[in-house]
Parts: C-alpha cells; sequence; structure tokens
C-alpha cells in the first residue's frame, strides 16, 4: 500500500508533501506498544501509548485499530528469533532497532537485561500518504511562513525518522528508565522472576518514563 | 494530645476529634486520588513503595554479621527438616540462593550503570555500560569479582580451569574463608556438609541468568592454614560449550 502511493506522487511534489507532514504536528504522533516478556516469552507486562512531546496527547493511533491489540502482539514475538541471534553478538543491553515490520510500518526496538528479560517497544510511524493528497493546496501556502516550525518539528520530533539517533537515544532513555523500575520490581521478595507485574505504580512508572522521553 | 504524625491516615480518619482540622482534608484528597488512580492499591503508612527508594544506597546500608549468622542459622535449620541426607540438604539450600542470584544480576549491572564507574569491568572502557557476559570467561570474571565484591566486601580468592582434558567444561572458584560458614560447625556425622551450597546457588542463578545453563556445587578442600576453605565447582551444561565454540569462531569476546 505504502509503495502504491510512494509512486502515484510526482517527484516535484515530494519535497513539498513531506513539508507539509512535518508541519502539521497532528501528524506526527508515533504510537508506541510497549512489552516485557521473561526468558521463557511469557509476557510480564504490556502497555500502548502515543506520542506526548510537541503537545501529543499521549493515546496510540494504531494503523489499523481493529486488529492493533493482537497484531502488535504477533509483530513484537515475531522478533524475538532476531533478538536472540543479536542477544549472542552484541554484549549491550540496549540493542537499538532490530526489526521492522513492513505491512504495518512497525519498527521494534529491544532491551535485553543481564538476568534475560526482554524489553521489546514497537513503534509505529502515523499514516503519511494519507495525507499527500493534501498536500498539493497545502504545501504552496504554507511553504513561505513555516520554516521555522518545519525545522523546529523536524529537530525535536523523535516520530519523524524511527531510525535516527535522536530515536535512538529518546528510546534508550525510555528503556534505562523502565530497566531502573524493573530491576526494583525485581528486588521485592514478593516477587519471583517470571511472575505478571501487576503493579500500578510500575505503570504509572512506565507511563510517565514514556511521557518524558518518547 | 500530641498531633498524630502525617502519614499516619487510617490513625486520623478513625478517630478525626483528636487530628487537627487543617491536617485532615490533605491527607484525605490525597489518598482519594491515589485510590482513584489505582485501585485496590495499598500504599505503605509512609507512602515510598519500593519504587521510590534509591538502588543505589549501599554506603551504610551494610547489614551486621551477628544478625546475617542468625538468619543463616535459621535458614539452614529450615531447610534440615524432613531432609533425607546431606545432599538433600544441600540441594534445598541450594535452591534458595538460587533466585538470590537472578536478581543480584540485575541489581550488579543496574549500579554499575547508574554510577558508571569502572567496577564492574576492569577494562579500560571505564565510562561505557558494562556488556552482558557472552563467554565463559567474561562471565567466570564476573562471579570472581564484582559480584563477590557486592556479597562479600572482596574478591573471590581464586579462579581455576580444570586440567583434566574428559571436563573442560568444569571451573572451579575458591574462597578460602566463605562467611556463611563463619559460626557453622558440622557435626562430625555430617563433615561432609557445606553450607555455602547456598552461595553456590546464588552463582548458579546468576549464570543462569545470563544464559548458562551450569550446575555448582560446593565442596570442603580444607588446608592448615583455611581450615574452612571451600571450592565451588562449576559445571557448564553441553549446549552451553557448543555455543562457547561457536562464538569463539566468530570471534565474540
Amino acid at each position: 500500500m505504502a509503495a502504491a502511493s510512494k509512486a502515484a506522487i510526482p517527484s516535484s511534489s515530494a519535497v513539498l508533501g513531506s513539508i507539509s507532514t512535518l508541519n502539521n504536528p497532528s501528524l506526527l504522533k508515533m504510537s508506541y506498544y510497549f512489552t516485557i516478556l521473561s526468558p521463557t516469552d511469557t509476557p510480564l507486562f504490556n502497555i500502548a501509548f502515543g506520542t506526548s512531546k510537541g503537545g501529543g496527547d499521549g493515546i496510540a493511533r494504531f494503523r489499523f485499530p481493529e486488529t492493533a491489540q493482537y497484531m502488535n502482539q504477533f509483530i513484537i514475538h515475531s522478533s524475538l528469533d532476531i533478538l536472540e541471534e543479536a542477544q549472542w553478538t552484541n554484549g549491550g543491553m540496549y540493542l537499538k532497532h532490530i526489526d521492522t515490520y513492513p505491512p504495518a510500518a512497525a519498527y521494534i526496538t529491544a532491551f535485553l537485561t543481564p538476568s534475560g528479560a526482554r524489553f521489546l517497544l514497537l513503534h509505529q510511524p502515523p499514516n503519511l500518504p494519507s495525507s499527500t493528497s493534501s498536500s498539493s493546496g497545502l504545501g504552496s501556502s504554507s511553504l513561505l511562513g513555516t520554516a521555522g516550525s518545519t525545522t523546529r518539528a523536524s529537530s525535536s520530533s523523535i516520530a519523524a525518522n524511527p531510525t535516527s539517533p535522536q530515536t535512538e537515544e529518546a528510546v534508550r532513555q525510555f528503556m534505562n528508565e523502565v530497566y531502573e523500575n524493573y530491576v526494583k520490581t525485581a528486588m521485592s521478595p514478593f516477587y519471583k522472576q517470571g511472575m505478571e507485574i501487576k503493579s500500578p505504580v510500575f505503570r504509572t512508572r512506565v507511563t510517565a518514563a514514556g511521557k518524558k522521553w518518547l | 494530645m500530641a498531633a498524630p504524625p502525617r502519614h499516619a491516615t487510617m490513625q486520623s480518619i478513625s478517630n478525626g476529634g483528636i487530628a487537627p482540622g487543617t491536617d485532615r482534608p490533605q491527607t484525605q484528597q490525597t489518598q482519594a486520588q491515589l485510590s482513584q488512580q489505582s485501585p485496590g492499591l495499598r500504599v505503605p503508612s509512609n507512602r515510598k513503595t519500593i519504587y521510590d527508594r534509591h538502588l543505589n544506597r549501599s554506603r551504610n546500608a551494610e547489614l551486621s554479621r551477628a544478625s546475617f549468622a542468625f538468619l543463616f542459622g535459621e535458614m539452614v535449620t529450615y531447610a534440615q527438616r524432613r531432609v533425607t541426607g546431606i545432599q538433600d540438604l544441600e540441594k534445598r539450600l541450594n535452591e534458595q540462593g538460587y533466585p538470590l542470584g537472578l536478581r543480584l544480576l540485575d541489581l550488579l549491572f543496574y549500579r554499575s550503570t547508574s554510577t558508571s564507574s569502572s567496577a564492574l569491568s576492569s577494562s579500560s572502557t571505564s565510562s561505557s555500560p558494562p556488556n552482558r557476559p557472552l563467554r565463559i570467561i567474561t562471565l567466570l570474571h564476573l562471579i570472581h569479582g564484582p559480584l563477590w565484591r557486592l556479597l562479600f566486601g572482596r574478591a573471590a580468592d581464586a579462579l581455576e580451569h580444570s586440567v583434566s582434558p574428559d571436563t573442560p567444561n568444569e571451573y572451579m572458584i575458591t574462597d578460602n574463608d566463605p562467611m556463611v560458614n563463619t559460626y557453622i560447625s558440622a557435626p562430625r556425622d555430617m563433615s561432609m556438609l557445606n553450607c555455602a551450597a547456598y552461595v553456590a546457588g546464588i552463582i548458579e542463578g546468576v549464570c543462569d541468568g545470563c544464559g548458562f545453563e551450569t550446575k555448582v556445587s560446593a565442596h570442603n578442600q580444607p588446608t592448615e592454614l583455611w581450615p574452612s576453605r571451600t571450592v565451588f565447582l562449576v559445571r557448564f551444561g553441553d549446549p552451553v560449550m557448543e555455543r562457547e565454540k561457536v562464538l569463539e569462531r566468530a570471534g565474540v569476546k
């Protein structure tokens, strides 16, 4: 689908299209699905949220909302094979972007705790091709007065490019903050490894980390 | 009558007549907020959940050796109930240590990343966060140095590889004077018993957490100088040895 609409845009208006989509803040909101899996692939925790930076409302809007709930889990779990390969070649805890699922434009970033729990973050940029139809009219009018806001959007927006260094850094900060809270959970004498994390405080903390960094 | 402390929420609600009027609405309000955002959550009286505590406050958090010895003695007594023999007892101690190993692993890495010191790796790259151990040797160095320091305040005394060609998967970590055994004297008919099986369980937990399937056992090897010298025999599983060969060929360190 994405390929078809890309081909439809004439090369001259492609620039205009990209500017106007960057320009419109409502189109820059990334949707995230974060999950923690135990070393034996049991889901311990999951949460869906959206971009909060730059006036985002923090609500996830996946491209296919009716199937997102299970498709996100499918996509995340299908990246486990790649994760387990990367696990033994890269000794770091933050493994960065490891997998992409093009049909849903889903990018998966992984973080591995030393004790084998996997933090996986699926991020899905907003559906850009739908805005290209209106871009021809919008682009010309907004091109002059919006150069400043365009640069601001592109420099601060994590949503614009899921594999950019800024995004990787932001996700790293997010993962580190979740890791801190995960260690606190694991250190609780009432928590055994492999148990679902039900603490509402933990959920609040992860949401706050998402708001802060993503 | 003295005003109740601010955190005694239950108290101030139950005997409301005593509580000062300025304090009550505030506490009730915060409680209402808390119950709103998370129904069924019970917050400790000082409102500090485990998530509000710091994981790095270790300077003055050392425990007294006496209370540790007492607690550990009770753990051994507890494990000793309904056991069939020394091996069974050691297995139970091992199982008690295992979950601790898994936890310590995460804590160890957390502490060394947040302080970003060279506490974990002896290599020169001190600023970058430490890597997860991928090879057996890195893992054993992690246990021998940082883990031992976290637990006992000093590094272990020796780390050896089995010289026998039949058992290349066996490694030995030696502690000349294990702290857990300081106040434990086994009766003569149980002279084989080594309560450091608990520490062996911790090691096993650490190895397993890192993805190295292992069996660890504690053995008495007294010398004249060190009567309670203990050797921890670490035996890695076959899949680990196979992976080790693959990683060596791939040049992973």
